[in-house]
């Protein structure tokens, strides 16, 4: 009746829909109406073009955080340094955006290859402390997250701006920018960026499935010991993921950059895409398809929530503990699973 | 008749697949029951219906002949049915009897009485002479030891019924014999055991009666004291089992492999290879017997560029091949049957299709300029799977879901699928039932009979016995002796394996 493939699609779909209910289960408690609740955060992401467009841009980095990590976790290993490498993309894709002076048709794609160029070094340090020394990327990759934040926050100050808290706009021809679509969208900040995300999910997809080499870091993410029997080389294919992996991260810094900001400013904490990627992943079932949809679903789980105080008033915290709670029930899809089978069975 | 266990007619389905149909199973109190078949048959199964894991479709459960609705493992252990899995299930760094007590631990008040506990752990240990220390930790004592600690736990739990799910395919010889000790004395306290096993030898040697099943099917009872391996093979498998394996002379050619002086060191830094030479031929199958940890890991493992050798010379032919890496040495003809095919033979969560283009992915045909060709590499898998005869629903089956013995048809069709000039095939059976032995046997006199060189390396001297054209006798990281099969035997293969290579000397 449920093949493997239906459950596996059935988990995180039935997470989200508990996640939502446990939701209203919580309005209900502290005395919100839940339907009006619900109807706002629908109308926040929905409600007209300047909404949508604005779920669209919050998507748009969400995409390519998600297949950051989930890039990583299916040849194997944990980057929990997403955050990071997209401090490090954001910064490099706003250096050269604010430092050339050339036409769009180089000016653009340079911005947007230094970001996905910072984002891989980011990786690269981690992945070559792994396959050379055995250290642990997790490890290394947390105290990189500080790294790139304080020395990104040293750089804007210091090196990119005049002893100022945000650097100066990028030059019009490495903008992400688009006055057709923002006119569309009654100037949200949505911009061309989506394109890009939504294609590298295919990149992502294409390589992982469809490329010898994509082939060698599922093996070697399964296991090292029959790929090195088989003749693959572990460390070269270690950190190669990391590279690939801090890639995408940066490249959803230059979202930011590139698209929805413009320029850079000094953070007094963590911008949260690089985590929020994490959760994105593992919603998604580190799958590229099933990454496009989760980062859709959280995009307008953010989005929406800005509307609930206004138009039901229930706190905006409300939906980070749905999101807490969907996550939670993916993580714990073996209770899920449970369910599923039980009904397999009295179906019979 | 006073049984002690009945499953009558029982039938369980899977989605697609009949598991058990039919089968019936009854045991007496005090003896020793064999449940046989080939991997893949149903014991499993049919032990997980009795254990209350699977409920069956049809047939019923008698325990000391009341009806019994064994729905979950609790039931059957109330009802004095333990089991003695197969994959221990320990706390590595609890003692031993911490693991024993482990979810029925005897309190006073708010604290586990752990004294109590190994007193008594300690009297069942004497009562049925398992000499376990009740104190020691699991990860500090042998496999063999675990195993016993497995078997105390069911005994803690007040098991009168012990099902041993193939207890001996992780233990050494020394080992099974105690093992068998042990389920004499076990029976002699009145215990009554289900021994799931494909080993022959095994059934002849303790069992009462043993009870066979083919791929689901039921095929009847028998007393072993009136039947022989012959007829229980064939019972088995369904047809004829030939157990010495039939070959013709050896016709040795050139040399294709040679080694000399090699030496290797472990992970730990020990050397474990000292100045070893060899040679094989073409055309001949050359086993290597010998006392596990003696060196035969890490010579292999030296050869197909898994391991740094110190000192010494590797040659293919006329090319050296010391120190390549795993794709360099064999892409020089080199295939590899590794001894643990789960660890180095497979990635368990590919498909099965493309563990069959494991080394070769990046070739034409499989893929061009770095994008693979899926319908290629299916197409290939899929006609290995059919001359090899591995049974799997599909080529897009996970390695993980097939059998072991179909985990190494796999592996042994992709590896001389490669036309390797050499073939290093270790414990290329092990752990499997005598229809697939006597396949992987056929298959690597075939590849000899090719012309091709095979270096065999089995603990089980059976089969160096059976499969070898020559025997080098390996001792302390070097072969001791050069010796025929046909003109040797056990006692002499064991003196040697011991490191008594004087005898031979002797005889010059």
């Amino acid at each position: 009746m449920f093949s493997n493939r239906m459950i596996n699609i059935l988990i995180p779909v039935l997470s989200v829909v508990l996640g939502l209910l446990s939701g209203a289960v919580i309005m209900l408690v502290f005395g919100y109406n839940p339907i009006s609740g619900f109807a706002a955060l629908w109308n926040g992401a929905f409600g007209d073009a300047y909404f949508f467009g604005e779920t669209v841009r919050q998507v748009t980095p969400y995409i390519l955080s998600g297949l950051a990590v989930a890039f990583a976790l299916r040849s194997g290993l944990l980057n929990i340094g997403v955050e990071g490498q997209v401090f490090v993309g954001w910064l490099a894709s706003v250096w050269v955006g604010i430092s050339f002076d050339l036409p769009m048709v180089l000016h653009l794609p340079l911005a947007i290859l230094a970001a996905a160029a910072a984002g891989a070094f980011w990786g690269f340090i981690p992945g070559l402390l792994k396959a050379k020394l055995g250290v642990h990327e997790v490890i290394v990759t947390i105290m990189m997250n500080y790294i790139a934040l304080y020395s990104s926050n040293a750089i804007v100050r210091n090196f990119l701006s005049e002893e100022g808290d945000r650097t100066e706009n990028i030059a019009e021809t490495a903008s992400l920018q688009s006055d057709w679509l923002a006119q569309m969208t009654f100037y949200s900040r949505i911009h061309y960026g989506f394109i890009l995300a939504l294609f590298m999910a295919l990149v992502m997809w294409f390589v992982l499935n469809r490329t010898t080499r994509g082939f060698e870091l599922r093996a070697v993410g399964f296991n090292q010991h029959a790929s090195k029997y088989a003749g693959m080389s572990v460390g070269k294919n270690i950190i190669l993921a990391m590279v690939i992996s801090g890639a995408f991260a940066g490249l959803a810094g230059a979202m930011e950059g590139l698209g929805t900001f413009g320029f850079m400013s000094i953070k007094s904490g963590f911008t949260n895409i690089g985590f929020d990627g994490i959760a994105v992943a593992l919603l998604g079932a580190n799958t590229a398809v099933g990454v496009v949809f989760a980062a859709f679903l959280f995009g307008i789980l953010k989005i929406g929530a800005l509307n609930m105080p206004t138009e039901a008033g229930v706190p905006t915290e409300l939906v980070e503990i749905i999101v807490a709670l969907i996550i939670f029930f993916v993580a714990s899809s073996y209770m899920i699973r449970w369910v599923i089978l039980r009904f397999k069975k009295e179906g019979k | 008749m006073n049984y002690v266990i009945e499953m009558l007619n029982i039938r369980k389905e899977f989605p697609g697949i009949v598991a058990n149909d039919n089968i019936t199973l009854q045991v007496e109190k005090g003896e020793i029951h064999a449940l046989l078949g080939e991997n893949g048959a149903g014991k499993s199964t049919l032990m997980n219906v009795l254990f209350g894991l699977y409920q069956p479709e049809r047939g019923e459960i008698k325990v000391r002949g009341e009806k019994a609705n064994i729905t979950d493992p609790n039931i059957a252990n109330s009802l004095g049915i333990g089991m003695v899995h197969q994959h221990f299930m320990l706390v590595d760094t609890f003692t031993v009897t911490e693991n024993i007590v482990l979810g029925s631990e005897p309190k006073r008040g708010a604290t586990v009485d752990i004294r109590q506990a190994e007193q008594e752990v300690a009297e069942l240990s004497e009562r049925y002479g398992l000499n376990v220390n009740p104190k020691a930790k699991i990860r500090d004592i042998s496999v063999g030891m675990q195993q016993r600690v497995e078997i105390l736990k069911t005994l803690y739990r007040g098991a009168d019924i012990l099902i041993f799910d193939e207890p001996t395919a992780v233990l050494t010889p020394q080992e099974i014999k105690e093992l068998i000790d042990i389920m004499n004395s076990l029976v002699k306290e009145g215990k009554s055991i289900i021994l799931i096993t494909h080993k022959l030898k095994e059934i002849m040697e303790v069992c009462d009666r043993c009870t066979v099943i083919r791929k689901g099917q039921g095929i009847g009872t028998v007393e072993v004291s009136k039947t022989n391996p012959t007829e229980l093979a064939s019972l088995m498998v369904g047809r004829e089992v030939n157990f010495s394996t039939e070959k013709t002379p050896a016709q040795p050619k050139e040399t294709f492999l040679s080694i000399k002086d090699l030496v290797v060191k472990d992970a730990r830094g020990v050397e474990m290879v000292k100045g070893l030479n060899l040679e094989v031929k073409a055309g001949e199958i050359v086993g290597i017997a010998g006392v596990d940890g003696n060196g035969q890991s890490e010579l292999i493992e030296a050869i197909t560029g898994l391991r740094k050798s110190e000192a010494g010379s590797i040659h293919l032919h006329d090319k050296a091949i010391t120190n390549l890496t795993p794709r360099k040495v064999s892409q020089s003809g080199v295939s590899h049957i590794p001894q643990d095919r789960h660890k180095f033979g497979l990635v368990l969560d590919f498909p099965i299709g493309e563990n069959m283009v494991l080394q070769t992915y990046y070739q034409s045909p499989y893929s061009k300029k770095g994008v693979m060709n899926l319908k290629n590499i299916y197409k290939k898998a899929e006609s290995l799977i059919k001359e090899y005869d591995v049974r799997t629903p599909d080529a897009y089956t996970k390695a993980r879901a097939l059998s072991g013995g179909n985990q190494q048809k796999a592996i042994i069709g992709r590896e001389v699928d490669r036309s390797p000039d050499l073939i290093i095939a270790a414990q290329p059976t092990r752990g499997l039932d005598v229809g697939a032995i006597e396949f992987i046997h056929k298959k690597l006199i075939e590849e000899r009979d090719k012309g091709r060189a095979v270096l065999l390396l089995s603990f089980e001297l059976d089969e160096v016995m059976n499969l070898s054209d020559r025997i080098g006798v390996m001792f302390d990281g070097r072969i001791i002796a050069d010796v025929k099969p046909e003109e040797t035997n056990e006692q002499e293969l064991g003196l040697l394996m011991a490191g008594n290579a004087d005898k031979k000397a002797g005889d010059q």
